[in-house]
């Protein structure tokens, strides 16, 4: 058999390869994970029709509990080197404590996925760039490890990496010299998965964070957004956040 | 100077490959340079084995994963055709103990090291195949179809 014609057979087997493995990746998250939306095929771009965003009740975030930052350290395989103050955190627990009434609410920090992210207007490379669905992230084949975007950031989202890495996992690549954030667990939101913590969070069945699309009105998401009174951290700054806190 | 010194090498490895009795997928074996490609652990094509013909790839297979990976970060695009996780799925060992990115034995170091190329891939990307909880739940869901 000449070479050309093993082309064309095996170009038609992985044809029909894609189109079986895309439909079953379409239906598989409603089978073991909370499904968010139909899950776009492997091969299609994201588009700005969705916005994903993110609605955290502090009411319900108990003080004590940080199972979405050890669901995110585990995800993303953030492992510490035993010095707090550089150690890579992209979602980390606040205490805010009224000091007339003693009142102390907690809630989980991470990256707000800003319409208007100040990290990507800093960033001399474009290596931080917002995605069409409104996910903000550091392409780490630009990034030049400058921290630009760790000055402009209102929320101290982003960490820099100052040692080398290993046995990082294969949806989350990381290493020395960059800068990187919560990405929404891109990797999972492009199976149609909800991120690790937003997961966790809810397998605890404390229901504290809601993640959906802001664009689709019949979303879950959007549906609490509506109905609830909703806050954007630092709103005066106009950035859109994509991360909304209810009872702050 | 990389593309150049890649030329070079895949001429040779195509003198090698058509010298009769030599199988054109047998990469795991010694060739006549002195140095050695493990065999990969799977095939992406029962036809042809890699995701192009094995030519094309010793060719071109970087603007394959720089193509890949511009789309991947960017767009979303998550075909595994031309990505280097289904690169290193296929031709690197789970086993604990097989060869890291900085051994001469490991499948991308192989060439590299012969060809004197640094790549600093590996430096944040997975050198071998690693099933992480997630990825064994997708599968699973996958599976269940």
């Amino acid at each position: 058999m000449s070479e050309e014609s093993n082309i064309d057979i095996y170009r038609r087997r992985f044809l029909s390869g894609t189109a079986t493995a895309a439909a079953g990746l379409a239906v598989a998250p409603g089978v073991m994970l909370t499904e968010v939306a139909n899950a776009r095929a492997a091969d299609t771009p994201v588009s700005s029709d969705v916005r994903w965003g993110m609605l955290i009740d502090t009411n319900k975030c108990d003080n004590g509990c940080d199972d979405c930052v050890t669901a995110c350290n585990e995800e993303h395989n953030l492992e510490g080197f035993g010095r707090p103050s550089t150690d890579a955190q992209w979602i980390r627990k606040v205490t805010l404590k009224d000091k007339q009434t003693g009142h102390v609410q907690s809630l989980p920090m991470l990256c707000q996925h800003c319409e208007h992210p100040p990290c990507v207007d800093v960033c001399p490379t474009g290596a931080s760039f917002k995605r069409a669905d409104g996910i903000v992230l550091v392409d780490k084949h630009i990034c030049i490890g400058c921290r630009y975007c760790m000055m402009a950031c209102p929320y101290k989202a982003r960490s820099f990496i100052h040692e080398k890495l290993q046995d990082q996992v294969p949806y989350s690549p990381r290493g020395k010299g960059t800068v990187e954030s919560c990405t929404f667990c891109v990797h999972r939101v492009d199976a149609g998965v909800t991120p690790a913590c937003v997961e966790a969070c809810t397998a605890e069945n404390h229901n504290a964070m809601t993640f959906g699309d802001m664009n689709d009105p019949e979303s879950e998401l959007s549906q609490q957004l509506k109905q609830y009174d909703s806050r954007q951290v630092r709103a005066d700054l106009e950035l859109n956040t994509g991360v909304r806190y209810r009872g702050l | 100077m990389i593309k150049y010194s890649l030329i070079t090498l895949i001429f040779s490895l195509l003198l090698g490959v058509h010298t009769p009795g030599i199988a054109a997928d047998a990469s795991a074996d010694e060739n006549s340079s002195g140095f050695y490609i493990p065999e990969a652990q799977r095939r992406f094509s029962e036809e042809q084995g890699c995701v192009e013909p094995t030519a094309e790839m010793r060719a071109n297979h970087m603007e394959y994963i720089l193509d890949q990976r511009d789309a991947t970060v960017h767009e979303g695009i998550r075909t595994t055709q031309y990505s280097l996780n289904e690169c290193i799925d296929c031709h690197v060992s789970d086993s604990p103990d097989a060869p890291r990115a900085d051994s001469e034995k490991h499948f991308c170091n192989s060439c590299h090291t012969y060809t004197a190329v640094s790549i600093d891939c590996f430096q944040c990307h997975a050198d071998r195949p690693v099933k992480t909880k997630f990825q064994s739940r997708l599968n699973e869901g996958m599976g269940n179809e």
